[in-house]
């Protein structure tokens, strides 16, 4: 990659609320916060901007907070903070788990949950340099007019790659956003949508500010299948949570990223009774998955084995579980 | 946009004009002279270029120079103390751990980083702290047996 970065001003607002209103003053004002991700794509041309919005600066972003009502992460946290935080890794060790598997280490010094949790949508045919895409006509993501995942589609289908995301919606996460008009929250799955091309709903203005987890009440993991074990995203990956019903059953909520567009929650064919023979159940959990994830060529492996593997990893951590 | 941006480089405080788009890794080798970092992938996937700030191993090639502003930067040219090799050098010369050496750099500075966070690092901990840092010549097992050594000799 030799491209430079394009010229553009370093703005570091000190609290959210200044970033807000730089951000509406600035309609092409880009949020930055580690950079490890934008950086590349500045310098790929796939990001334009006259305007860089660090949220670095902003002490309120970077906080783990332990409330009543559960844990607040701040969207500046580091994944090396959450990858280390007790409270995290006693309580929610998916979410551990799944920071600890983003990148290497010194990408998770700066990346931040906020960052990880808007990551853009990553494709084969997007995801490379400006004359690559030019010579191929560019594509329907960015630029271009024709997807060349699915030519007969009329939607992007790259692939979100983010790790955090389906960690933190198998524990009923909430996303607080700041905007011009105050703060808002939603579910975590709420905030994506199954198009490559626009899939988080955030508007030209608003923060994402922090996560909100409810007390901590199931054990959980997350693992992903990736071309280089030490340092890559997800060809696809998936959190599994189990708790226990009254009754002693154990009730599973299986969330995976990296085979659609969002990240998204399964729907598992209900609970696992105590004392019964779970073959049948974890078949019926692994077809589940199989027909809930779509993955496309937006990768180097085939589709078919991303399927497969993501359905087998699934069953594998739901039987760690039990 | 230009910017006076104080940092202290190896010891050295340094006060420069640097554009809000000036990347770490070519304010180094560019303006001060420091080769040691290299520009390997140049997009975050190989590690050739990781340097310290403030201690902890960062990628220069991810890294905007006005960001950095306040702030402590070691490269691999901070190791040798008047003339002498540091600990991990010694150690990666020694044990062969260094092959054509373009990795090197990185590899020695993101060992630093993981030997000041934990001084007795197994080699789990190892293979991990140096996830981000490709070597292309051989393998890794001179260089993490080159890192045991010096962790080793630094406790001693």
């Amino acid at each position: 990659m030799t491209e430079v970065l394009p010229n553009f001003r370093l703005m570091e607002p000190a609290t959210v609320e200044e970033a807000v209103a730089l951000l509406n003053e600035t309609p092409d004002a880009l949020l930055c916060a580690g950079g490890t991700d934008l950086v590349v794509q500045l310098r790929k041309g796939l990001a334009e901007t006259g305007t860089l919005v660090s949220l670095s600066g902003i002490a309120a972003l970077r906080e783990i907070e332990v409330t009543d009502a559960g844990l607040r992460i701040g969207a500046g946290v580091t994944l090396s903070q959450i990858e280390r935080a007790q409270v995290i890794v006693d309580g929610y060790r998916a979410v551990a788990k799944a920071a600890r598997s983003v990148a290497g280490p010194a990408h998770r010094g700066v990346a931040t949950l906020g960052g990880n949790l808007c990551l853009d949508t990553r494709c084969v045919y997007y995801n490379q340099s400006h004359w690559w895409r030019k010579s191929n006509d560019f594509c329907l993501k960015y630029r271009g007019d024709t997807c060349h995942v699915a030519p007969q589609g009329n939607r992007c289908r790259a692939a979100f790659s983010g790790d955090m995301a389906p960690s933190l919606m198998v524990h009923g996460a909430e996303i607080e956003i700041a905007g011009p008009k105050g703060t808002r929250r939603l579910p975590l799955a709420e905030f994506y949508h199954e198009d490559g091309a626009a899939h988080i709903r955030l508007e030209h203005g608003e923060i994402l500010v922090a996560a909100h987890l409810p007390p901590p009440g199931a054990a959980s993991e997350y693992e992903k299948v990736r071309v280089r074990g030490s340092i890559d995203f997800p060809l696809a990956g998936v959190a599994v949570a189990c708790a226990r019903t009254p009754e002693g059953a154990a009730r599973f909520s299986v969330a995976v990223t990296g085979t659609n567009s969002k990240p998204l929650m399964v729907d598992v064919p209900g609970d696992l009774p105590p004392h019964s023979a779970p073959e049948a159940f974890f078949a019926a959990l692994e077809k589940a998955v199989q027909k809930a994830v779509s993955p496309q060529r937006t990768t180097t492996i085939a589709p078919h084995y991303r399927r497969l593997s993501i359905s087998a990893l699934t069953v594998r951590l739901a039987k760690r579980l039990t | 946009m230009k910017r006076i941006v104080s940092l202290n480089i190896n010891g050295r405080t340094v006060e420069e004009a640097i554009p809000d788009n000036l990347l770490l890794v070519d304010f180094l080798r560019e303006r001060q002279a420091l080769t040691g970092a290299k520009k390997g992938c140049d997009g975050g996937e190989c590690g050739a270029c990781t340097v310290l700030v403030d201690g902890h191993p960062r990628l220069s090639c991810l890294t905007l120079t006005a960001s950095c502003a306040g702030t402590e930067i070691e490269t691999i040219e901070g190791q040798a103390r008047n003339g002498r090799l540091s600990t991990l050098q010694r150690a990666f010369h020694e044990n062969l751990g260094t092959q054509c050496g373009f990795c090197t750099p990185g590899m020695i500075m993101a060992a630093e980083g993981l030997l000041r966070d934990n001084p007795d690092p197994d080699e789990d901990d190892i293979k991990s702290a140096l996830g981000g840092n490709l070597c292309r010549c051989t393998g890794y097992v001179k260089i993490i047996e080159s890192i045991m050594v010096a962790a080793a000799e630094a406790r001693r």
